[in-house]
């Protein structure tokens, strides 16, 4: 098993012929994703690497291939009319790679999907991946491996230092999930904390958190009031000086709440093993399964 | 992106909010003949990028131009939290009857825009806010259809007990969305909105942040950025493309991603370390933005050591490793570079840099110790 995206995942990739794009098409092909189809406006009946239909819009994608996910890596200023397209042509699921999407953009993208019951993972994230199956977005796939760890992260290289280190060490995941670095995102900690527990495969949670905003800290909360799974959490940020961006939009603290020392605080007072380099996360699994 | 006071109360002019008149000088000859066109006695104040300008005697008083003179001798050119005063802003003094707070910013929890308003204006809204927070009117707006005449209504009659004046507040919040919403703010506040002598209520101070998402889309707001007010360094990573961010450590630290720039940060402290900088060479590197982020970063004269710390996704290890070869040899300089590099084409990257004499680590501790343990013996 698996959440979000699996062996069933049929995928349309919306700026399949851009620079991006077309390189990450052809690394999700090569990993075995089912990717159906690719969009872009104006290339309608090519095809990408002679194999792929290409199609002028969404709507056409998902009558001629039944695609249930769609993947956006268009550039920013076009991301949020992609995301509003996907939406209405009934997407399941849209993963955002985009960076740089403006957040009062996100105000209203969110409703518009919620309403239509299409769920978003992201902007400015690195997709997610279920080793084996199906990989949706820029995660690496030779990193990953087979296994019983669900990951959920708000970075992007980060989760690959920590899925290094589990995988390295006999640790494979069932997903991988990259929520995102923005201020407002389609889906967080709680909606993935809640997907892995219902997940019969997945055994433990990580869980990799950074500086800004309250996710963490309610996060933790819905791990004690509805998780059973064991959990490992690591904050990103901890020496980071207050009021700074950190490259992350987040990622910004200012006064009290926010902050690493905060995060870590609620985590551990739900119980969730909280690491203080990302090398813990192998030994802190060992203790807990 | 933050916009000075005297930006965020132009923007605020231009959506109708009645706003001081007032100018901005850089030296005191301007400030003394903008005060004299003001005819009545002044208020100077210093325009950096920080609060607590009036507690570091950054605001002033003046009753007359040759005192308006006097204090912007004092105030351009000191140091606010580090920041060199380059601007003052010059306004016509008010007798305040009342203060209130208003301001809207974006919400991650509700991930809408919500206004905040309270009858605590003049002070910090965040001490208000954790000491008197049944002192704070909040109202979630729906961004699709704005910020409602009856919402801005029922906020502004927890500002006021006289209509006249709930009136005249409602139509100035429903103002500052707009200007919220064209600035492509992500804060936007008045404090202190003031009742004047004469009862009616006016927008004394102004701050305005900006999403830097916004800025591509917005080039009048992108035209208002003020270098000067920037760290050098931080003006230069940012025209390359990186993001970054100075700190007080000898350890320089270059990483792509801003969580694994974090949490590399993070280690050197754990390992008894103190970091010089927060550096995120992003996604796809190439050479070129290796070599600027060494200039930036060898440029800092605490750097003992530097770190490289590389997890090859979109990232390619032998751009990065080209890059540090390119730059080391352009910039002769004689700090020690550790390098982790691991993931896409890291073998081909090893290969680079050992054919010009670098080793290269995988392991994220091993290399941070080691660069941990050369700033030390050099400091």
């Amino acid at each position: 098993m698996s959440v979000f995206v699996d062996a069933g995942t049929k995928l349309v990739v919306q700026g399949i012929t851009g620079r991006d794009g077309s390189f990450h098409a052809r690394q999700m092909m090569e990993y075995g994703t089912h990717v159906v189809a690719g969009v872009t406006p104006g290339k309608g009946g090519q095809r990408f690497e002679d194999t792929v239909p290409v199609f002028n819009t969404v709507a056409d994608a998902i009558q001629e291939t039944g695609a249930n996910t769609s993947v956006i890596y268009v550039p920013a200023r076009f991301a949020a009319d992609a995301m509003y397209e996907a939406a209405d042509a009934g997407m399941e699921l849209i993963v955002c790679v985009t960076e740089g999407v403006p957040v009062l953009e996100m105000t209203k993208v969110i409703p518009y999907l919620r309403e239509r019951g299409t769920r978003l993972i992201g902007p400015n994230c690195p997709g997610a991946i279920s080793p084996g199956r199906s990989k949706v977005g820029i995660i690496p796939g030779d990193i990953c491996r087979e296994g019983h760890i669900g990951v959920v992260s708000r970075s992007g290289t980060l989760t690959y230092e920590i899925i290094h280190q589990l995988s390295r060490r006999g640790f494979g995941q069932t997903s991988c999930i990259g929520i995102g670095g923005d201020p407002i995102i389609g889906t967080n900690f709680i909606d993935c904390l809640a997907a892995f527990e219902a997940d019969s495969d997945t055994k433990a949670i990580v869980m990799i958190g950074e500086i800004g905003g309250t996710d963490e800290q309610n996060a933790a909360q819905y791990v004690t009031d509805h998780v059973t799974k064991p959990v490992v959490g690591f904050i990103a940020g901890q020496t980071a000086p207050p009021g700074r961006r950190m490259g992350h939009a987040g990622a910004i603290i200012s006064g009290s709440s926010g902050t690493a020392a905060e995060k870590m605080a609620a985590f551990d007072k739900a119980g969730i093993a909280v690491m203080k380099r990302p090398a813990d996360v192998v030994p802190l699994l060992e203790e807990r399964i | 992106m933050n916009l000075h006071e005297y930006q965020a109360r132009a923007l605020l002019k231009e959506a109708g909010i009645p706003v001081p008149d007032g100018d901005v000088a850089s030296t005191p000859d301007e400030v003394e003949r903008i005060a004299r066109a003001i005819g009545t006695g002044v208020v100077v104040k210093a325009q950096v990028h920080t609060g607590g300008r009036g507690k570091a005697g950054g605001v002033k008083l003046a009753a007359d131009p040759g005192e308006a003179r006097a204090v912007a001798e004092q105030i351009l050119g000191m140091t606010i939290k580090s920041l060199t005063v380059e601007k003052v802003l010059v306004a016509p003094a008010v007798d305040i009857a009342s203060e209130s707070y208003v301001g809207i910013i974006v919400d991650r929890e509700s991930q809408r825009p919500v206004l905040m308003v309270s009858p605590e204006g003049g002070v910090d809204i965040e001490e208000v806010a954790a000491t008197t927070p049944e002192k704070i009117f909040k109202s979630t707006i729906d961004p699709r259809f704005g910020l409602l005449a009856h919402q801005a209504t029922a906020a502004a009659f927890r500002l006021y007990p006289d209509i006249k004046q709930v009136r005249q507040a409602a139509v100035i919040l429903q103002q500052l969305y707009a200007a919220f919403i064209d600035a492509g703010a992500s804060l936007a506040e008045i404090n202190p909105l003031i009742t004047d002598d004469t009862g009616n209520v006016v927008a004394l101070d102004a701050k305005i942040a900006v999403d830097d998402n916004e800025l591509d889309r917005k080039p009048d707001i992108a035209d208002l950025r003020d270098v000067s007010a920037e760290a050098a360094s931080e003006v230069a990573a940012r025209e390359a493309g990186l993001s970054f961010i100075q700190l007080e450590g000898n350890v320089a630290c270059c990483v792509n991603g801003a969580g694994l720039a974090m949490a590399t940060m993070d280690l050197v402290k754990f390992y008894g370390g103190d970091p010089a900088n927060f550096l995120d060479i992003g996604g796809s590197s190439n050479p070129d933005k290796v070599v600027t982020a060494l200039e930036i970063i060898s440029a800092d004269s605490n750097v003992k050591s530097i770190l490289f710390n590389i997890f090859g996704g979109i990232t390619r290890c032998d751009d990065v490793a080209n890059g540090i070869v390119t730059a080391t040899k352009q910039l002769a300089f004689d700090l020690p570079i550790v390098i982790r590099l691991t993931g896409t084409n890291e073998e081909l990257a090893v290969e680079i840099l050992e054919g010009a004499g670098f080793s290269a680590l995988t392991d994220m501790d091993e290399a941070v110790q080691k660069a941990v343990q050369l700033a030390q013996e050099a400091a």
